[in-house]
């Protein structure tokens, strides 16, 4: 499945919440439901340091595609790691550079966005495309 | 100016209160906004905002040495509101008011100029473990530059500090004491008196962070007896971007100036330059004299309803507060020191501060959740945030009961 397939999905399925309640259920839902990351991958050179919640992520790459884990001290930070994986991880670091990350908007999260010391999610995306930049490269070389 | 008053007939009538408040009467998340995020920064009385408006729309200049009249008068303003914050914290003379951009400019002024003179290798500064990053950072840059020793005093388990300890951390090197006056993560209210008059049995210079008490209680800088004591305007209700340092005369007197440029000069020629006397000497460049009379107006407010019946009625809303938070098994209070500002830090069972957080946003309730800028003591305490409720004088009882209510939702989504 393409990002953007996978992205409209997660928008539709933020479409059927008539209230913030039932959204952040889903949302801690999604948090409990992420599978766990290998423990040697919760070091602190995995670590995205934001003020309030601690995140862990991993990417492995197999020359092709691109395999995100993540994990976070916080439930809700969690499931919104759930949410950034399932869009981007096992694609290729060309499509995950390519892609946007407007579907985030769209699904009412933009007060997890502001580029504050809140809970990471900016900087979890851009460590996403940071990933997809280094292993692009890494293939490119030949390596 | 015409600053508007706030009537002392009204007490501490909450809802006359906060009329005066507009930010107060807003929904956020659809629901009445429930302000309890005042340590971070007090709301704005209407006074507050008229005297800013009123700035700009009929008193706007640059000050001093203009001889046309606007530049007097936005002078004369200007120099009258250094005169209120002397008498507000009890200082000798309005030349040992510097203004700053806020608390955390006044202690790096004090750390830049005081430091460069009186610090040198070996010596070491006095801080304690309760400290917010603003009176740790300073000091650890001024170490490294002078090969100095950054020393912390323990607490108690209760967040209080050791006195025992304190008093026994002074020693012959010890060249400064930098210590907070009411904690902001903790509450905890610290015996500055006794800690300066302790720090000066020893010859000890004493600075005194003061940016959460000039709201709650009434603060005598000659009493404390410290050298140096730091503040903002905005956690007193007035604008954001402007607070003093308050440093006493002699000592200011000694220090080399802070920065360089126009107003702290006497005269200047490519040779040689004469600096000007207190308090422009530490006041270089045009200053932001607009949120100097917001903060005139500031205190004016509390002043007329006074500090003493602000204090009385936040630390009732402490003891409710306390009562309730207590009252539930799942939540546990950082911070429980006799001595307490309205200020509540806690944990409920197991969830994520953050998680807490914005469970109670959306339940139209500002709190503070993380660390609040002060890590060292989360570390010392082993945890990684908590949740915060601060109080201010607009608040009501029913207003924590709100809070009370949104626990209790955070609790249905995590346990």
């Amino acid at each position: 499945m393409k990002i953007e397939e996978t992205t409209s999905a997660i928008v539709s399925e933020f479409e059927s919440f008539d209230d913030w309640m039932d959204k952040y259920n889903y949302l801690i839902e999604l948090g409990k439901s992420l599978p766990l990351i290998d423990e040697k991958y919760k070091v602190e050179s995995n670590l995205i340091q934001g003020c309030q919640s601690r995140v862990w992520l991993h990417a492995g790459f197999d020359g092709t595609l691109v395999h995100f884990t993540a994990d976070s001290d916080a439930v809700i930070t969690k499931g919104i790691a759930n949410l950034l994986i399932r869009a981007f991880s096992g694609h290729t670091p060309q499509e995950i550079l390519d892609s946007s990350t407007e579907f985030l908007k769209e699904i009412g999260l933009t007060e997890h966005l502001s580029p504050t010391r809140s809970n990471g999610m900016l900087s979890m995306i851009k460590q996403i495309k940071m990933y997809a930049l280094a292993f692009k490269t890494k293939a490119a070389m030949g390596n | 100016m015409n600053v508007k008053l706030h009537n002392p007939d009204k007490g501490t009538d909450p809802e006359a209160i906060r009329a005066d408040f507009p930010i107060l009467s807003r929904k956020v998340h659809n629901k009445p906004l429930v302000y309890f995020d005042n340590a971070a920064t007090t709301q704005k009385p209407q006074a507050v905002i008229d005297a800013l408006v009123g700035y700009y729309t009929g008193l706007n200049s640059n000050v001093h040495r203009g001889v046309h009249y606007l530049s007097q008068q936005a002078t004369i303003a200007f120099e009258e509101v250094r005169q209120k914050i002397q008498h507000f914290v009890n200082a000798k003379f309005s030349h040992e008011i510097i203004y700053t951009r806020g608390c955390t400019e006044a202690i790096n002024l004090v750390a830049a100029s005081w430091g460069k003179v009186n610090v040198g290798k070996g010596d070491e500064i006095l801080i304690s473990g309760m400290e917010h990053h603003s009176n740790i950072v300073p000091w650890q840059m001024l170490c490294e530059e002078k090969g100095a020793v950054l020393k912390v005093c323990p607490l108690h388990p209760d967040g209080s500090l050791d006195m025992e300890a304190y008093a026994a951390m002074l020693g012959s090197k010890t060249r400064l004491v930098a210590i907070t006056h009411i904690s902001n993560t903790l509450g905890t209210i610290n015996p500055v008196k006794e800690i300066t008059r302790l720090a000066h049995e020893k010859g000890i210079t004493v600075l005194i962070d003061g940016a959460q008490a000039l709201s709650h209680m009434k603060v005598d800088v000659q009493d404390i007896g410290c050298e140096f004591y730091a503040f903002s305007a905005h956690k007193v209700y007035g604008p954001m971007g402007i607070g003093a340092l308050y440093g006493k005369e002699d000592v200011l007197n000694a220090m080399p100036p802070y920065q360089g440029g126009g107003e702290m000069i006497k005269s200047v020629t490519f040779e040689k330059t004469l600096y000007n006397e207190l308090p422009f000497k530490f006041e270089a460049g045009t200053p932001n004299v607009g949120d100097v009379i917001g903060f005139g107006a500031a205190l004016d407010y509390i002043s007329a309803i006074g500090i003493e019946r602000i204090a009385a009625w936040e630390h009732e809303l402490l003891c409710y507060a306390t009562e309730k938070l207590s009252a539930d098994p799942a939540i546990r209070i950082i911070g429980t020191a006799p001595e307490k500002a309205s200020l509540i830090s806690f944990l409920i069972n197991g969830i994520h501060p953050f998680d807490a957080g914005t469970i109670i946003d959306h339940m139209g309730v500002a709190v503070r959740t993380g660390t609040h800028c002060t890590q060292p003591l989360m570390d010392g305490l082993g945890i990684s945030g908590t949740i915060r409720a601060s109080f201010a004088f607009y608040n009501t009882k029913q207003e924590i009961d709100r809070l009370m209510e949104a626990i209790e939702k955070v609790k249905e989504f995590f346990l």
